[in-house]
């Protein structure tokens, strides 16, 4: 029940909007989130869209690789810096 | 699936997972509050994958699990009057009541039916005036919201008919209750769904006075190792703090419309969690302002005596201090097709995640 899952809007009729999982429609209540447009993705509970997803965001998240060799380097300073083995 | 796929990459999660053996020197637990958590973790084998020094353990977030008995035996008694029609989400309709359940009182001609959404009840209460339509609203504050838009809807439509029976509670102070009984953990995954409507803000005690980290995750395995990772660097460092992993969807300010309908339409009232009991303003009850539409003020029955099962242990396992393999039951008399408690029963429940996906 808590399950949400990300869901393309399709198109938007007043407050409520056809979206879509994966090809699969669904209605969907536009009635808790603001400025919602046709393309943009929302995560979908129980017929409503509770947050549009940020396609910026999702983008950040998935640089791990990135984020990994700053945060390595970083340690490395810091261990050099204080002379101690942090991790 | 766009948002799906790309965080089940096997590449990042193998990398992630160099990266926590890499950055874990301590023995740490992990609780999630989350059953949507509960079932990743199970589904995509989390713990199996992690070195042996971190524990995952699973805590009160499976709605259905923690709520009491009486609500069961409350809407079996709503279901057995003839002029009511119940309408459900589909977790609830199996939840053995002392008694009965809502798929035995279907069975014996009772009008139950489950719906996807609150505003399908609408719907079903507008075609349906000379009936009372009953909506049962389950769930934390990620469901609740949609239960508000059920009630404001129904009271800008008019509708007399429409009745909302609440068991609607709020993660935090469970969250605070189990580390005030005891149960040592060293940090929250927290719930992704409740926190994208709530904001960060709710955790900022548990990370301040009860110095734990909280970090608030997505579902996906790419989600559920960079939280684990997040936590372990700030357990490492011994910062505990309140961090976002879950960005693309939660926002540190939450959906304040949808907190404005809760505000709106719920008060909140102590209330009474399976396994941890009476919790002071943890549940949410409907404000006086919008009494027509609360099914327990507005219709009267009588409810049988709460009967518990004897030798489940749910209580236990919501608060992490048991694992449904502790359990004498599981598997052998407690199963999904013939489950003995509300943990087998909900596909959030950590009995049944753990029957479905990791029974060997
Ligand atoms: S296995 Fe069944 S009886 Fe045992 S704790 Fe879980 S739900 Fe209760």
């Amino acid at each position: 029940m808590c399950l949400s899952i990300p869901a393309k809007v399709e198109s938007i009729n007043e407050e409520m909007a056809t979206v879509s999982v994966g090809g699969t429609e669904y209605e969907a209540s536009l009635q808790m989130v603001d400025d919602v447009k046709v393309g943009d993705y929302v995560l979908l509970h129980t017929g409503f869209a509770i947050q549009k997803i940020s396609e910026e965001e999702a983008i950040e998240t998935l640089k791990v690789y990135e984020e990994f060799d700053d945060f390595n380097k970083k340690l490395d300073e810091e261990e050099k810096e204080s002379g101690q083995r942090i991790v | 699936m766009k948002y799906i796929d790309e965080y089940r990459d096997r590449e990042l999660v193998l990398e992630l997972i160099e990266q926590i053996k890499k950055a874990s020197t301590k023995n740490i637990t992990l609780m999630e509050v989350c059953g949507g958590h509960t079932m990743s973790i199970q589904k995509f084998g989390i713990p199996a994958l992690l070195p042996e020094n971190i524990n995952l353990i699973s805590g009160p977030g499976c709605p259905v699990c923690v709520s009491s008995r009486k609500y069961i035996d409350q809407a079996v008694a709503y279901a057995r009057l003839d002029d009511v029609i119940i309408t459900t989400y589909g977790d609830l309709i199996r939840i053995p009541g002392s008694t009965s359940s809502l798929d035995q009182e279907k069975a014996n001609g009772a009008d139950v039916r489950i719906v996807y959404s609150v505003l399908d009840a609408l719907k079903i209460a507008e075609e349906n005036k000379d009936k009372k339509v009953v909506f049962l609203g389950i769930g934390f504050e990620t469901t609740a919201p949609s239960s508000a838009v059920g009630v404001l809807n129904a009271h800008k439509m008019g509708l007399e008919n429409f009745f909302l029976f609440s068991s609607h509670k709020i993660m935090p102070p469970a969250m605070a209750a189990l580390i005030d009984e005891g149960v040592q953990i060293d940090g929250y995954i927290a719930p992704g769904h409740v926190s994208t409507i709530t904001g960060a803000g709710i955790y900022k005690d548990v990370a301040e006075i009860y110095k734990l980290g909280c970090v608030i995750s997505g579902f996906e395995p790419v989600d559920l190792l960079r939280s684990i990772l997040m936590l372990v660097r700030q357990l490492e460092k011994n910062e505990p703090k309140v961090e976002i992993e879950y960005t693309r969807v939660v926002k540190p300010e939450g959906n304040v419309k949808a907190q404005q309908m809760l505000e709106e339409v719920f008060v909140l009232e102590d209330d009474w969690w399976r396994g941890l009991g009476i919790l002071p303003k943890s549940g949410m009850k409907i404000r006086d302002k919008y009494k027509q539409f609360d099914a327990e003020a507005m219709i009267e029955v009588e409810v049988e005596k709460t009967k518990e099962d004897k030798g489940c242990i749910c209580g236990e396992i919501l608060k992490g201090q048991k694992n449904p393999k502790d359990c004498k039951l599981f598997g052998k008399v407690c199963s999904p097709s013939d489950p003995v408690g509300a943990c087998m029963v909900s596909h959030e429940g950590a009995c049944n995640a753990h029957y479905r996906f990791n029974r060997n």
